[in-house]
């Protein structure tokens, strides 16, 4: 494989590619380094990726996984979501081109799959044989779903306070569910704790942490390809703990480097919702690190208080020439009707934010006619139904005709 | 005060393999100084220019102390800290 070593962003330690995701003289976060230099045929590795499964296994060359056929390496394949251009959503915004990356159309409807499946399939090859998590929902299907599939078992840590949407797509799959009575930072601690005492165990975001994250490269991948190896001008990304958007600034760059795209990683607007937002806040301060916050926001897939990827993603956004701005639980609402509306696509309070936040950069005109701009979506409006709960009306009419038409009496005849 | 700190995996080889050790001290602060005393590696896996490393959490009773006083919180007697790497979530 092209992975060669765990290294520490912060020292720059070097560690073998095993279950360890910090780095024991600093604390830093490890990251997966890859050889590339061998990589001279540009053509051969495009031909690879568009002659490989309809899935993010078609990229594995620049993934942290060993294995002849990548195709056989889950039971539950990820990615190759739709790139849908948004002709309505750009007019509404007076944007001159918009993408929406609909990332809810995997298999357990959100981007979590991605960072799953390389997480899960890492663990096999290193010997586990039970999953866990630390999540905020979307997590918590993906790997009760993988484990399913895989024929793991799982354990999923989960805040009591979840969605119930998010609950019950947990617990079909059959995993051991957690409710833990405090907040999301309360139960990645607690996970953090338990990680260090059950070492069979495969916290897909902490011991694994290294190669999971490198699943949500492949979002870049993938918008790269779908624009015809074309690098678009400025994506907008939400942002939790920060980590996918800074892999998707590591994918964008990774195909640049080995030349598969010309150009420069796009201009990176993260989008966080205000009532967690300390990487935003951080933006707007200055700061480069991030002070940790309790959340209180209706996007609970992105109330991470304590992002540890924060200080990177606003390294990013800065050198990008991006932001990182927060809208309210009123802008996260009318966000996801926004892009209901004029787009189809039903997201959950996180797209919400994300759709919010492009809004303000497209109104604040800090979006040029001439950008081509992509928008992240991760997850699924279904997941959480409450936010658009009351939020229109219906008409509710008798089995006649006449009822009908009296309902809208109002309207222009056909 | 006395006081329990405990420790995540990675650090324990710095204090002999043991999950937690013994500290005194009225803040955070001073309890983590006489672990440094007696375990004088510890100091820079934890420290850089005399504050916490950005990527170390250090928690009293399950809160984070930067919600707190920082180093400067005050140890009620008995009270239990403990150390843990940062990890992003998800």
């Amino acid at each position: 494989m092209a992975a060669k070593q765990l290294k520490c962003r912060e020292c720059g330690t070097e560690y073998p590619l095993e279950a360890r995701y910090v780095c024991s003289q600093c604390f830093g976060p490890l990251e997966v380094g890859y050889d590339h230099e061998h990589i001279s045929d540009v053509g051969e590795v495009r031909r690879r990726i568009q002659g490989g499964p309809q899935n993010m296994w078609r990229y594995h060359d620049f993934l942290p996984l060993e294995g002849p056929q990548p195709r056989t390496r889950t039971g539950l394949p990820a990615g190759c979501t739709p790139l849908i251009r948004a002709d309505r959503l750009a007019e509404r915004l007076g944007l001159g081109e918009v993408w929406v990356k609909n990332d809810a159309a995997n298999p357990t409807h959100s981007f979590k799959d991605r960072v799953v499946s390389v997480a899960a399939t890492r663990a096999r090859e290193l010997g586990f044989d039970t999953l866990a998590c630390a999540s905020t929902g979307n997590l918590a299907n993906s790997v009760a779903a993988h484990g399913a599939a895989l024929g793991m078992a799982s354990y999923v840590l989960i805040p009591a306070d979840l969605e119930e949407q998010k609950v019950l797509a947990t617990g079909v799959y059959g995993t051991n569910l957690v409710k833990v009575r405090g907040n999301y930072d309360d139960v990645n601690r607690l996970c953090t704790e338990l990680s260090g005492d059950r070492e069979n165990w495969a916290f897909v975001n902490i011991n694994m942490r290294p190669y999971y994250a490198e699943g949500s490269k492949t979002v870049a991948y993938e918008i790269a390809e779908q624009l015809g190896w074309e690098i678009p001008d400025r994506v907008v990304v939400p942002i939790a703990s920060g980590s996918l958007f800074t892999k998707i600034g590591k994918g964008f760059q990774e195909f640049i480097d080995v030349g598969l795209v010309d150009g420069d990683v796009p201009i990176m607007n993260g989008a966080q919702a205000t009532g967690c937002s300390p990487v935003a806040t951080a933006f707007r301060d200055g700061q480069d690190f991030c002070r940790p916050v309790k959340p209180d926001t209706i996007a609970k897939s992105l109330a991470i208080g304590n992002p540890a990827d924060g200080p990177y993603a606003l390294d990013l956004a800065r050198a990008t020439g991006g932001t990182i701005d927060s809208v309210n639980d009123q802008e996260i609402r009318a966000g996801i009707r926004l892009l209901a509306e004029t787009a189809g696509v039903f997201t959950e309070t996180a797209g919400g934010v994300t759709t919010a936040v492009l809004q303000k950069l497209a109104e604040s005109g800090q979006i040029g006619r001439d950008e081509r701009v992509v928008l992240v979506i991760t997850g699924e409006g279904l997941k959480t139904l409450d936010a658009v709960r009351d939020s229109f009306m219906a008409y509710e009419v008798d089995p006649t005709i006449q009822s009908f038409e009296a309902a809208f009496a109002d309207s222009v005849p056909v | 005060m006395a006081v329990t700190v405990k420790l995540p995996t990675q650090l324990r080889d710095t204090v002999g393999g043991f999950a937690s050790v013994q500290a005194e001290g009225a803040t955070v602060g001073e309890a983590l100084e006489s672990v440094f005393t007696a375990h004088g590696e510890l100091r820079d896996r934890l420290y850089q220019n005399g504050d916490l490393r950005r990527f170390v959490n250090v928690y009293l009773g399950g809160e984070d102390i930067r919600f707190l006083d920082g180093l400067q919180t005050a140890l009620p007697d008995g009270a239990e800290l403990t150390i843990l790497p940062a990890v992003a979530g998800g």
